[in-house]
């Protein structure tokens, strides 16, 4: 059977790997590459890279991040953050990526993730939603690392993206992101019901139960998670034990060399 | 033992195979095998290879029209992989495309290597989502073919897809997985074999599959 998928996400910035409290107040932890070995050797089932570079000036480094990643891991790596273009989708899956996730442009111009998917596959394009909780059954897209409401109401656009092709969405729970609080499960389950695409979740993990909520009440295909991790407060076999003991079924971590 | 002399990749505008390559690398290198890894969409390259992979990730239709319009390549197939009979591996759509026909969006004709058609998942669970992606763990129903050496029921492989190769020969078929009902894994004849999953991405059990397919002599 199709196992849950646990992905440790780095947040990259200028080549270096980052993780922000909401987006605000960045620390630096390391070589994203180091990371990234480290992480395949525990046994995650994909790994995903967040450029939060963003600024055209350094965005070609994170290139070379993939590059060198790829070389290094044989595992299922996601690269987003700042993908706009046919071409810069052409480029991550080029150095090495094997999904490119498209996150601001796809509100900009949905149609981009049509074009992306028609000429890519669905199986390489992620849709990256943040959203919001703004009332009992109320969740809207916003962007721009959570500052700008869209008025987009989460779901019809969640429906909307894996209609245009999205081969999976990447759910980021942004009022929860940060703060180690647990996914904003309402809102993942409301997506991840309504769409036949799988949905990872994201944003706001703090402990080994959220991850299991994510997947239990939240009905996530997988779970993703960057500080729990980066920081070492819980290690990729901890969680799968601690999903597996919930009664969810991983791969297990036995089978993956050091 | 050094067997290969050199694997070729496909290169017919489908996908990265960047990492496809470093995979097959990896795995020459660590095993002792003395194989040289090139992608090329140079059909002649064909016939001085000694084994022979086809990646393709996208549509079907898409990916046979791509390796159609790549001069030579489908008839360097044909007669490196049928009459010459050197090792083959087709991955994802790359396996697909051994099938008779594909039915993703339109019909279209495959290589027809290995009778059948290429149909959407259904999984009988609605809960399941399509594409099936993610790891898998592997049936084996050859347990002593040698591109198998090593793996085991129960091992784990990466997969993403919409469409599965419905064999219309099950002793075609060499592994499955369960996805809602039985979905093919691994397909193979003679000196051809396929995977719907990819060992480029399937950690240590993919690099052994790959490492077997470069010691594999037909």
């Amino acid at each position: 059977m199709l196992k849950t998928r646990i992905i440790p996400c780095l947040d990259v910035k200028d080549g270096r790997v980052v993780k922000g409290v909401n987006f605000i107040g960045l620390r630096d932890a390391g070589d994203p590459v180091e990371q990234a070995k480290l992480y395949d050797r525990e046994g995650a089932d994909e790994l995903c890279f967040l450029d939060i570079t963003a600024s055209s000036d350094n965005r070609g480094i994170i290139l070379d991040v993939v590059a060198r990643t790829a070389e290094q891991c044989f595992m299922p790596l996601t690269v987003g953050g700042g993908v706009r273009t046919l071409d810069d989708i052409r480029r991550l899956l080029l150095a090495g990526a094997d999904k490119a996730s498209i996150n601001t442009a796809a509100v900009t111009n949905p149609d981009f993730v049509r074009q992306a998917a028609e000429k890519f596959g669905s199986q390489c394009i992620t849709v990256a939603l943040d959203a919001k909780q703004t009332g009992p059954d109320a969740f809207e897209i916003f962007t721009h690392g959570g500052r700008n409401a869209t008025g987009i109401d989460a779901v019809a656009w969640a429906r909307r993206m894996a209609e245009y092709g999205a081969g999976e969405i990447l759910l980021t729970s942004m009022d929860r992101d940060g703060t180690k609080q647990g996914f904003n499960l309402p809102l993942t389950r409301a997506i991840a019901d309504a769409v036949p695409i799988p949905v990872i979740a994201s944003g706001g993990v703090g402990n080994l139960q959220h991850l299991v909520d994510g997947v239990t009440e939240g009905h996530a295909s997988a779970v993703l998670a960057a500080s729990i991790f980066h920081f070492g407060e819980y290690s990729i076999a901890q969680a799968k034990t601690a999903l597996a003991a919930a009664g969810i079924a991983v791969r297990p971590i036995t089978e993956v060399a050091a | 033992m050094a067997v290969s002399t050199g694997a070729v990749i496909i290169d017919y505008g489908s996908g990265n195979l960047r990492s496809a390559a470093k995979a097959f690398e990896r795995a020459a290198r660590d095993n002792g095998i003395d194989a040289a890894v090139t992608v090329t969409a140079d059909a002649a390259a064909l016939a001085t290879a000694s084994h022979i992979v086809l990646p393709g990730v996208g549509a079907f239709a898409d990916c046979k029209r791509g390796l159609a319009a790549v001069p030579g390549m489908i008839e360097a197939l044909e007669e490196q992989v049928i009459r010459r009979g050197k090792p083959f591996l087709g991955i994802c759509v790359g396996m697909q495309l051994m099938a008779s026909r594909g039915l993703e969006f339109e019909t279209s004709q495959g290589l027809g290597w290995i009778p059948g058609d290429v149909v959407i998942l259904k999984p009988s669970d609605p809960a399941l989502k399509v594409p099936h992606m993610g790891w898998n763990d592997l049936a084996l129903r050859a347990t002593d073919h040698p591109a198998l050496a090593g793996l085991s029921t129960g091992d784990h492989a990466y997969f993403v897809h919409s469409y599965q190769l419905a064999a219309a020969d099950p002793g075609h078929v060499l592994a499955t997985v369960e996805y809602g009902g039985t979905v093919t894994a691994l397909v193979g004849r003679d000196n051809m074999v396929g995977t719907q999953f990819h060992p480029e991405k399937s950690q240590e059990a993919g690099l052994r599959l790959i490492a077997n397919f470069l010691r594999w002599r037909p």
